[in-house]
C-alpha cells in the first residue's frame, strides 16, 4: 500500500492567543501540485511554514517521505530532535518565499551552489555544473554573475527557485512566490512553475492566483479561520464549490 | 475668456537670463574671522616657550619610531583580540541558551562597566592576587614573569575592547533580515554555518563605520598603557622629557604621530567598505 509523501495529522498551531492552525489533517501524494488557497491569516503560509520546520508546531504530526517531522516517540513521549537532524529533514523540501530572500552578497550562480557546496559538501564543478543547468532551466543563463540587486523582481524570485531545486528535494513549497511581483513580472514565474509541475515535481504552492491554480494544480484546499473548510479538485472547488464560506471567498476575490 | 490654439499674452520672455550669483557676505565674513584667529593661535604659539628645533629633531628619533610601532602593534592585537571576543559574545547574546546569553551579558555589563585605565592596572598587578600560576601538576610559573606590560595591555585593552564590539556586531546582525535566515535555513544550514556564510558577511558593512571609529579609539586608547610600563608613543615621548624637561615638545611629537596614523587609516576604512558593499550596488553592466 502506498503511503502520501506529506501526511499532516491534527496539526494546531498557536501564535499566543490567536489560533493559527486548528486540528488541521491533510495528504499530499507524490507528483501532485496542490494549491492552497484563502484569505490573508487563514493558516495557510503557517502550514506550509510547519512543513519545512520554519514554525514548530504545538500538537498533532507531521510526516515526510513516511518520516516523522522534528521529533521523535521514544518510551511513550516525543522527543525533540538536534538542529542537525532537523536541517537533514528540511534538504527533502525546497521552499520559495514571497519576499525572494536571496542571498545579497552573492551572485545567481552563487546563490545556487551555497547548499550544494557548503552544506551536501559536493564537488564545486559537478555542482557548477548543474547551477548553469538550472538557470538554463528558469531562462537566466546570462544572468549567472549578477548579483540580486541588479535583477527584477520577477528574475530574483526564478533564481529562488533554482537555489531550491539545486538541493534536489522531493516537495517544493511556495509562499505566495508571485505576490511580490509587479503585474507585468507574475507570468515568468508562473511559466517557471508550470513547467516544474509538468516534470512531475510534487508543489504546495499557497497562492492568490486563481488562474494558475485552474490551471495546473490536481488539488485546490481552501482554508479559513486556522482550518481546511474545502478542498478537492481545481474545477469542482473554484467552479462549483460546494461550501458557502468558499463561494463568499470566490466571489471576493475574482 | 475661452482657450484658444495661441498662447496668452502678458508674460514676458526669460529664455537667455541667467540666474546671478549670490553674494554670500556672511560667509566670507566668517570666513575671515576664523583664518583670523587661527593667525593670532599660531602666531602666540610661535612666539611662546616652544623650542620648534626640538620637535624636529624628536619627530624621528629613535625612541619615538619604536614608540609609535608599539603603539600599531598594540593596537592591531588588541583590536583583533576585541573583535573575536566581539563575535564570540555578539552570537551568544543572540543564542537561545539562556545560560550564553547571561554571561555574554554579564561579560559586556563588568567590562563596560569600569574605566579601561582600572583594568589595565588590574591586569598588570594579578600577581598580588595570584603569585604564581599555571595548571596544576604541569606548569607553574610566577605571575610578575608572566604578566609583562605587553600581555598586561593586551588582555587590557582587548577584552575592554571585546565588551563594546559585541555590541556593534549585534547591531550588525539584527540588522540582516530575518528571511536571510530562513533561506539558510531551508537549504540545510544549521545556525552556526548561516551566520558564518550568510549573516555575518551582510553584518560586515553595516559594521565596518563603527568598527572603523572603534579602531581609532584603540589607536589612542593604547597610550593608557604607559601607565603600565609598555614602550608606546607616549610612554617614550615621557621617557625623553622626563629627561631632557622638554614636555611640550615631545607631547606635540607624540601628537603629530597619532594624528598622522588616523589621517591614513581613514582611506583604509574606505577601501574596506568598497570590499564588503559587494552586490549592494545598482551597477550598469
Amino acid at each position: 500500500m502506498t503511503k502520501p509523501l506529506v501526511a499532516i495529522r491534527s496539526v494546531s498551531k498557536n501564535f499566543g492567543e490567536f489560533q493559527a492552525l486548528k486540528n488541521v489533517s491533510l495528504d499530499v501524494w507524490a507528483g501532485e501540485v496542490m494549491c492552497l488557497i484563502g484569505a490573508s491569516g487563514s493558516g495557510k503560509t503557517t502550514l506550509l511554514r510547519c512543513v519545512n520546520q520554519l514554525t514548530a508546531i504545538d500538537a498533532g504530526g507531521i510526516w515526510l517521505d513516511d518520516e516523522l517531522l522534528g521529533v521523535r516517540e521514544h518510551g511513550g513521549r516525543l522527543h525533540r530532535l538536534s538542529e542537525r537532524e532537523i536541517g537533514r529533514q528540511r534538504l527533502k523540501t525546497g521552499m520559495v518565499f514571497q519576499r525572494f530572500n536571496l542571498f545579497p552578497h552573492k551572485t545567481a550562480l552563487e546563490n545556487i551552489t551555497e547548499g550544494p557546496t557548503q552544506v551536501q559538501g559536493r564537488k564545486p564543478d559537478e555542482v557548477r555544473a548543474e547551477a548553469l543547468e538550472l538557470l538554463r532551466r528558469v531562462g537566466l543563463s546570462a544572468k549567472a554573475d549578477w548579483y540580486p540587486a541588479q535583477l527584477s523582481g520577477g528574475q530574483q524570485q526564478r533564481v529562488a527557485i533554482a537555489r531550491a531545486l539545486a538541493m534536489k528535494p522531493m516537495l517544493m513549497l511556495f509562499d505566495e512566490p508571485t505576490s511580490a511581483l509587479d503585474p507585468e513580472l507574475v507570468g515568468e514565474v508562473l511559466a517557471v512553475m508550470r513547467e516544474l509541475a509538468r516534470s512531475g515535481m510534487t508543489m504546495m504552492v499557497v497562492t492568490h492566483e486563481l488562474g494558475f491554480a485552474r490551471e495546473v494544480a490536481d488539488r485546490v484546499v481552501y482554508m479559513d479561520q486556522g482550518a481546511i473548510v474545502e478542498q478537492g479538485r481545481a474545477q469542482d472547488v473554484l467552479g462549483a464549490p460546494r461550501e458557502e464560506r468558499t463561494r463568499a471567498f470566490l466571489s471576493a476575490v475574482i | 475668456m475661452k482657450p484658444g490654439p495661441a498662447l496668452a499674452e502678458g508674460f514676458p520672455d526669460l529664455s537667455g537670463m541667467r540666474i546671478a550669483r549670490e553674494p554670500h557676505w556672511f560667509r566670507w565674513l566668517s570666513a575671515a574671522l576664523i583664518v583670523l584667529v587661527l593667525a593670532a593661535i599660531v602666531r602666540a604659539f610661535a612666539g611662546g616657550q616652544i623650542e620648534w628645533s626640538y620637535v624636529s629633531r624628536f619627530l624621528t628619533a629613535k625612541v619615538i619610531l619604536e614608540g609609535i610601532v608599539n603603539t600599531m602593534v598594540m593596537a592591531v592585537l588588541a583590536m583583533a583580540l576585541g573583535i573575536v571576543l566581539g563575535i564570540v559574545v555578539a552570537i551568544m547574546r543572540l543564542s537561545p541558551n539562556p545560560v550564553l546569553k547571561t554571561v555574554a551579558a554579564g561579560y559586556t555589563w563588568l567590562f563596560r562597566g569600569t574605566p579601561l585605565i582600572l583594568q589595565l592596572l588590574l591586569w598588570f598587578n594579578l600577581a598580588l592576587v595570584f603569585p604564581t600560576i599555571g595548571i596544576p601538576g604541569l606548569w607553574t610559573a610566577r605571575a610578575v614573569d608572566v604578566m609583562t606590560p605587553f600581555l598586561a595591555a593586551l588582555l587590557g585593552l582587548g577584552i575592554n575592547q571585546g565588551a563594546y564590539t559585541s555590541e556593534v556586531m549585534r547591531a550588525g546582525m539584527l540588522s540582516v533580515d530575518i528571511g536571510q535566515y530562513e533561506a539558510a535555513q531551508t537549504i540545510g544550514m544549521g545556525r552556526l554555518r548561516a551566520l558564518r556564510r550568510i549573516i555575518l558577511p551582510q553584518a560586515m558593512r553595516v559594521v565596518i563605520p563603527p568598527l572603523g571609529n572603534e579602531f581609532i579609539s584603540m589607536v589612542k586608547a593604547t597610550s593608557l598603557a604607559s601607565v603600565i610600563q609598555y614602550p608606546e608613543l607616549l610612554h617614550n615621548a615621557e621617557n625623553i622629557y622626563y629627561a631632557n624637561s622638554r614636555v611640550i615638545e615631545l607631547l606635540i611629537v607624540a601628537g603629530l604621530w597619532y594624528l598622522l596614523v588616523v589621517s591614513i587609516l581613514t582611506p583604509l576604512q574606505m577601501l574596506l567598505e568598497r570590499r564588503f558593499a559587494r552586490g549592494t550596488l545598482r551597477l550598469a553592466r
